[in-house]
């Protein structure tokens, strides 16, 4: 039975990896060319068309392969040094993107070849994404693109960008920006880290002079760039909030690790608190699963509004009580040291990070009251808040 | 735990349309007032109608002992729908809690069968002579105690739906242990406290060497007892659910509509976000209430955590919604008139039941090696 003849069901994948397995044993083959051979043989994201890492195969038997390859010891992808890329940049190429970018772009993003960037907030625009000053400007079959960026996880490691830039001052806001993918190795781009309040540097500030786009990096129409900016936001707060966690998965695994290791700290009133985050976490565990079994069926519902939203208030409170339970223990830090990371984890390192670092989980990525603002407006139907910045050139806006 | 189904299926979500329309058309908040403060609290006829014709009352009882063949899955949904509506019908003291006592019995002896059949078919309707706040780890009620010659003989309070009770299932102990007995509501003494839920009232019951049919002794009747608490606690959080989703609803629809400052109350960003907070807590209930209805249901190992996550999380949303939706009404929220209150009664007195969340947190801590 040659590979193409394979079903696209459960079994058909596993008989596609086993192939993969039989060509490239994962104990010998070089890393690199074991993703790519994964790659290629459709195994990286089923869901993806064939010949960019897919089968056209339904998204739920992505599991399945995953298992199959991790059950036989093959190096994986690293996601979450490549989390950018994977959950926003892939989503919106894919959609967006010509089919040369697609070829060229989609392969190494996945493998972690290359590492990808998100040049969206800057110094005058978080929140409200669609204020943005970034300016491009057409020369012959190039963008010329100068402005800052800032709050740009991963930058120091990126090969490549998203980028939105404003290409007509002169209509409303949300009318005149175009989407972009950008090399950051161009002439021009500039990134320097920006230390946060755990010590390192996870994120940079971008300065972006005279940079050279060709038209040909453009994703979707000139002037369609928030609509193309919705794609990968949406799959954003996705990747942020939606994956599958066993029990005690995440930041409420650390704190039950914590309370089961240190007898001696105990308390009724912790041991209360610690309980309602446990339920109050497992709610939202099960909530999770419940999204996906919509998803599966064809049905999906607004919850996947809210995951993120819960997410980042579950483990903020987790993270703040586990100081808490820690006693002497919280008045220590483990490491204030300038660093880069190449990789963020929520969960992490002490306790004292971990606190620190869950703070931004309900900034990144859109604020936890623009979520509210969301949910308040597409789920339950309130009204908006009077608007004053709709209709009016972004040139004339106040700032 | 990964096999759980959390959705609704087509056939609930069946079920669910003609529950819900038999309490629009037979349910509207201005009767439930008029009847809270009347001496039927209890809407008889439409009981008759959602437990005889509907035969919501025997969902969970096996075609055999003249029920449904349904499962828990289903008891919950009316549950929610129930709870929407805050119906004044016995279903949880005769439908949930006594069925299941019953139902971990011995169902083929026919005091047991003939029992089970007569609450399925709505043709009789039980309560379960415990206080509602017994929590589901409790020791055997220790109220009412067995005498020789097989009467019964003690007090019970607050006991949820006694007053509609035809029959009492009632746990007691005697010379030959804990047992579990059928006594006639007429061989019984109920009287009506005032109770703070106007539309599920509690009885104090007292039986004084009241004739009593055995239905299980020493092996059936401790577990019994225990697995109707847990049911009931478990199931209580789809009820819990569907009185939050009508709180929500409600404020969420006054709120479009009620301007002052020249704008509809709703679309100022402190309220939506409340109300957006909320919408997240019915997320995470619903999940919890879905999932412990299907563990108990498949009888799955874990059930007990499900029940504990479910009470600890659900009871705390209905309070939190029905206060919710109290103060986002304003002053009509604190009328009499306007049917608010009737939820928030219901929610509070619900959060007592089988144990406050705080003893669902403990008990979820032991099963959970969270060890105090
Ligand atoms: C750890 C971290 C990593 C990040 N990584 C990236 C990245 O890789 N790429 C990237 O482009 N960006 C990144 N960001 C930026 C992030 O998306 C923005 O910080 C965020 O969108 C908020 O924008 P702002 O910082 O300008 O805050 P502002 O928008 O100025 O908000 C200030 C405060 O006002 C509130 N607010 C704003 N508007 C409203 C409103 N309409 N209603 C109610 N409240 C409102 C906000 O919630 C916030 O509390 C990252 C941020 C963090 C913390």
């Amino acid at each position: 039975m040659t590979t193409s003849e394979k079903s696209l069901d459960a079994d058909g994948l596993r008989a596609r990896v086993a192939d993969v397995l039989a060509s490239h044993d994962p104990a010998t083959a070089d890393r690199l060319e074991f993703l790519r051979a994964r790659f290629d043989a459709g195994l990286a994201w089923v869901h993806f068309p064939v010949g960019l890492g897919g089968l056209d195969a339904p998204r739920e038997l992505q599991s399945v392969v995953d298992a199959e390859f991790a059950a036989a010891g093959a190096p994986d992808n690293n996601p979450r040094r490549i989390g950018i890329g994977l959950g926003m940049a892939a989503p919106t190429i894919l959609k967006f993107g010509s089919e040369e970018l697609k070829k060229r772009l989609l392969r190494p993003l996945w493998t972690g070849e290359e590492v990808w960037c998100q040049l969206f907030s800057e110094p005058g625009a978080g929140s409200d994404l669609a204020a943005l000053a970034t300016r491009a400007v057409p020369d012959g079959g190039d963008w010329i693109v100068n402005g800052q960026k800032v709050w740009t996880s991963s930058a120091h490691t990126a090969q490549w960008a998203i980028l939105v830039t404003r290409t007509d001052p002169d209509v409303p806001k949300h009318r005149g920006m175009t989407y972009f993918v950008l090399d950051m190795t161009q002439p021009g781009v500039e990134v320097r880290p920006l230390r946060q309040i755990t010590g390192e540097a996870e994120f940079n500030e971008v300065f972006l002079t005279d940079v050279r786009i060709p038209d040909a990096q453009r994703l979707g129409e000139v002037g369609a760039g928030w609509q193309v900016a919705q794609t990968t936001l949406m799959n954003e707060r996705v990747a942020i909030g939606g994956n599958a966690q066993p029990r005690e998965g995440g930041m409420v695994g650390k704190v039950a690790e914590t309370w089961r290791e240190r007898p001696e700290l105990r308390t009724p009133e912790l041991r209360d608190r610690l309980l309602a985050l446990w339920a109050e976490a497992e709610a939202f565990r099960l909530a999770g699963s419940r999204l996906r079994q919509q998803l599966a069926v064809g049905q999906p519902g607004p919850e996947g509004s809210g995951m993120k939203l819960a997410f980042a208030t579950v483990a903020q409170k987790l993270a703040s009580l586990e100081l808490e339970i820690l006693d002497e223990d919280a008045l220590r830090y483990d490491d204030w040291s300038m660093r880069r990371p190449e990789l963020v984890d929520f969960t992490g390192r002490e306790a004292g990070y971990r606190y620190l670092r869950s703070k931004g989980n309900s900034i990144e990525g859109g604020t936890s009251e623009v979520l509210r603002n969301i949910i308040a407006e597409r789920v339950l139907g309130l009204p908006s808040e009077p608007r004053t910045d709709k209709d009016v050139a972004w040139k004339d806006l106040p700032r | 735990m990964t096999n759980a189904d959390l959705l609704y299926s087509d056939v609930e979500t069946d079920l669910r349309a003609s529950v819900r329309d038999l309490l629009t058309d037979r349910c509207e908040p201005a009767s439930l007032l008029a009847r809270a403060e009347s001496d039927e609290p209890y809407d008889r006829a439409l009981w008759q109608t959602l437990a005889g014709e509907l035969g919501a009352a025997g969902l969970a009882v096996p075609e055999e002992l003249g029920g449904q063949g349904a499962s828990l899955r289903e008891v919950a949904l009316v549950l929610e729908e129930l709870g929407r509506s805050v119906a004044p019908v016995p279903f949880l003291g005769s439908a949930v809690l006594a069925t299941s006592a019953l139902l971990s019995c011995d169902t083929a002896s026919t005091e047991v069968s003939d029992l089970l059949r007569r609450l399925a078919s709505g043709e009789a309707t039980g309560a379960l002579a415990v206080p509602l706040s017994t929590m589901t780890d409790a020791a055997f009620p220790g109220d009412v105690t067995a005498a020789a010659d097989g009467t019964l003989s003690g007090t019970v309070r607050s006991v949820a739906d006694g007053t509609a009770a035809d029959v009492f299932v009632v746990p007691a102990t005697g010379p030959g242990g804990h047992g579990l007995y059928a006594v006639d509501a007429a061989a019984a003494d109920v009287s009506a406290p005032v109770s703070f839920d106007l539309t599920r009232p509690i009885a104090d019951v007292t039986f004084q060497g009241a004739a009593a049919t055995r239905l299980a002794g020493p092996d059936h009747a401790p577990a019994a007892v225990s697995g109707a608490l847990r049911t009931g606690a478990g199931l209580l959080a789809s009820e819990q659910l569907g009185l939050a989703q009508w709180c929500l609803d409600e404020t969420v629809e006054y709120l479009k509509g009620r301007y002052q400052f020249g704008r509809p109350v709703g679309s100022f960003q402190a309220l939506k976000h409340r109300l957006a907070d909320l919408w997240l807590e019915l997320v995470g209930a619903r999940a919890a209430a879905r999932y412990a209805a299907d563990t108990l249901a498949r009888r799955d190992a874990d059930a007990p955590v499900a029940v504990a996550v479910a009470q600890s999380y659900c009871a705390q949303t209905a309070v939190h919604a029905a206060e919710e939706c109290i103060q986002l009404h304003g002053g009509i929220g604190m009328t009499w008139e306007h049917p608010a209150h009737l939820y928030l009664k219901r929610a509070k007195a619900s959060q007592v039941a089988f144990g406050a969340p705080g003893r669902h947190r403990a008990v979820l801590g032991d099963l959970v090696d969270l060890p105090a």
